[in-house]
């Protein structure tokens, strides 16, 4: 089996436009949660959402390139140009060699949105123009990151739900360790509208205290009531071990364990005995004592039930251990297709920065919450191994483990 | 609209979707060559023109508007 290490990251998210912008804002425990006013014109349950701009690509990449690419598809864009920088792979290594592509991403609403608008009201399915069945596609961010880059390798888009980042991350690591894949640009992406998310408020699943948007998150604490959405992009480099040492490349941590689960129970609310057996899978697989996991990074959302059920999940594994866990969705709200993906990037950036991020808002605990290690401020901390939590809708479950190289 | 009228505005909003100099846009020029249209952005074009002036190209009538200067007479004749 290869050893599968990270060469790169990028990252576009409502806490900064690149790696070093996003450190920053993690460091100081800024939040990128805002309350949007259009959203409340919409007939929104809550218009709190994390904000991000659009990128303007415009000087980058030809209209032809980008008329394809929905806002998701940009975001992965970027954070990909910062991730390929990071990993000193340039076009060339690119056109020469076997590098394939796996990014989470579940859903492309505004394109379809806009298309079923314009055949509703102009019955003419030409005015839809070009790019909207490209936009359309869950796999538009695999589709059109591939042709930019001339990605050779394999080219898929994984969705599963909340828990579709870490999933693509996990996959792409076992084509590595199979030896089918040399190099596999991984990420996540999510989508920042209202048509995206609208459904989703609908169910009452969003956070209403918008008289304070950066409280609106507050992960474990007793009195959260719902999440915030969010979004952005986030991009890994995978790649064996031996290419990596091969090129030279700057090598920043190893993906020592993926663990999966499905819950097989109720299509929104979780469960604890799949979260369990996601974190167990992971830690057999990665071989390493509990002890030595020094972070924990929660899925947490700022749920009622879902929060509840990671914690028992968390404590059933841990134990007593006093492992700092945290959910930097605290800040960033929920990143879902996105999340798997960069929070792997923000336990990063704390791991190679010797600290945890404050769980912002973890005020008063719950029963549950009370029975493990939340910080709600900063801690300065060396640690060298990470997990990652990221549980999605239907009951899919995801957990990375990563050493710090 | 007058002809001239036409002409300004087909070109104006060829030039900014298609993102090229207004200057390139002559009745001779050959209209893929011109705006760098493959068989896909040749549908925006089409688009484009029904959004803007109400005239919509059928496949015949793609194949047979080669330049802008067919371009405008096409769709002058049309409104």
């Amino acid at each position: 089996m290869n050893r599968v290490v990270i060469t790169g990251m990028g990252i576009y998210s409502c806490l900064g436009k690149n790696l070093e912008e996003v450190r920053q804002s993690l460091y100081d425990g800024r939040s990128g949660i805002i309350f949007d006013p259009a959203r409340k014109e919409m007939g929104f349950r809550s218009a709190l959402t994390a904000f991000l701009e659009e990128p303007d690509l415009k000087k980058e990449l030809s209209r032809a390139q980008r008329v394809y690419m929905p806002q998701q598809a940009k975001f992965a864009y970027v954070a990909t140009v910062e991730a390929l920088r990071n990993a000193h792979i340039d076009q060339d290594y690119l056109d020469n060699n076997i590098v394939g592509l796996l990014y989470g991403n579940d859903s492309s609403a505004d394109p379809v949105v806009a298309a079923v608008d314009k055949m509703r009201e102009k019955k003419d399915t030409t005015l839809c123009g070009a790019g909207a069945i490209f936009q359309s596609m869950n796999s538009t961010v695999t589709m059109n990151l591939d042709c930019i880059f001339k990605l050779k390798g394999i080219n898929l888009t994984v969705s599963g739900a909340c828990a579709s980042g870490s999933h693509a991350i996990g996959l792409g690591a076992l084509l590595i360790q199979n030896g089918l894949q040399d190099m596999v640009v991984c990420g996540g992406a999510q989508e920042v509208n209202p048509f995206s998310i609208g459904s989703f408020d609908g169910i009452s699943a969003f956070s209403t205290r918008e008289n304070e948007p950066t409280k609106a998150s507050r992960p474990f604490d007793r009195d959260r009531d719902g999440l915030v959405p969010g979004g952005g992009a986030a991009t890994v480099i995978l790649e064996s071990y031996e290419n990596a040492v091969r090129r030279g490349a700057p090598i920043i941590g190893e993906v020592l364990g993926y663990g999966f689960s499905a819950n097989g129970d109720h299509i929104s609310s979780p469960n604890v005995d799949g979260p369990i057996r996601s974190l167990q899978m992971a830690l057999q697989r990665a071989g390493v004592d509990r002890r030595e996991i020094g972070y924990i990074n929660a899925h947490a959302t700022s749920t009622h039930v879902g929060d509840t059920n990671e914690a028992k999940a968390i404590y059933s594994v841990f134990g007593d251990q006093k492992t700092e866990v945290t959910s930097t969705k605290s800040q960033t709200g929920h990143e879902m297709w996105m999340a798997g993906a960069s929070e792997v990037i923000y336990s990063m950036l704390m791991m190679k920065n010797d600290f945890i991020a404050a769980n912002l808002n973890f005020e008063n605990p719950d029963e549950d919450s009370a029975k493990l290690l939340i910080p709600s401020k900063r801690v300065e901390k060396h640690f060298d191994t990470f997990l990652s939590n990221s549980f999605g809708f239907g009951g899919t479950n995801a957990t990375l483990i990563v050493r710090n190289m | 609209m007058t002809k001239e009228e036409l002409i300004l505005k087909a070109n104006e909003v060829l030039a900014e979707e298609f993102e090229v100099e207004e200057s390139v846009i002559t009745p001779d020029a050959d209209i893929k060559a011109t705006l760098q249209l493959d068989s896909l952005s040749l549908v925006d074009m089409v688009a484009l023109i029904e959004e803007t002036f109400g005239v919509k190209l059928k496949g015949t009538d793609v194949s047979s508007v080669k330049t802008f200067g067919a371009l405008y007479d096409f769709i002058y004749e049309r409104l």
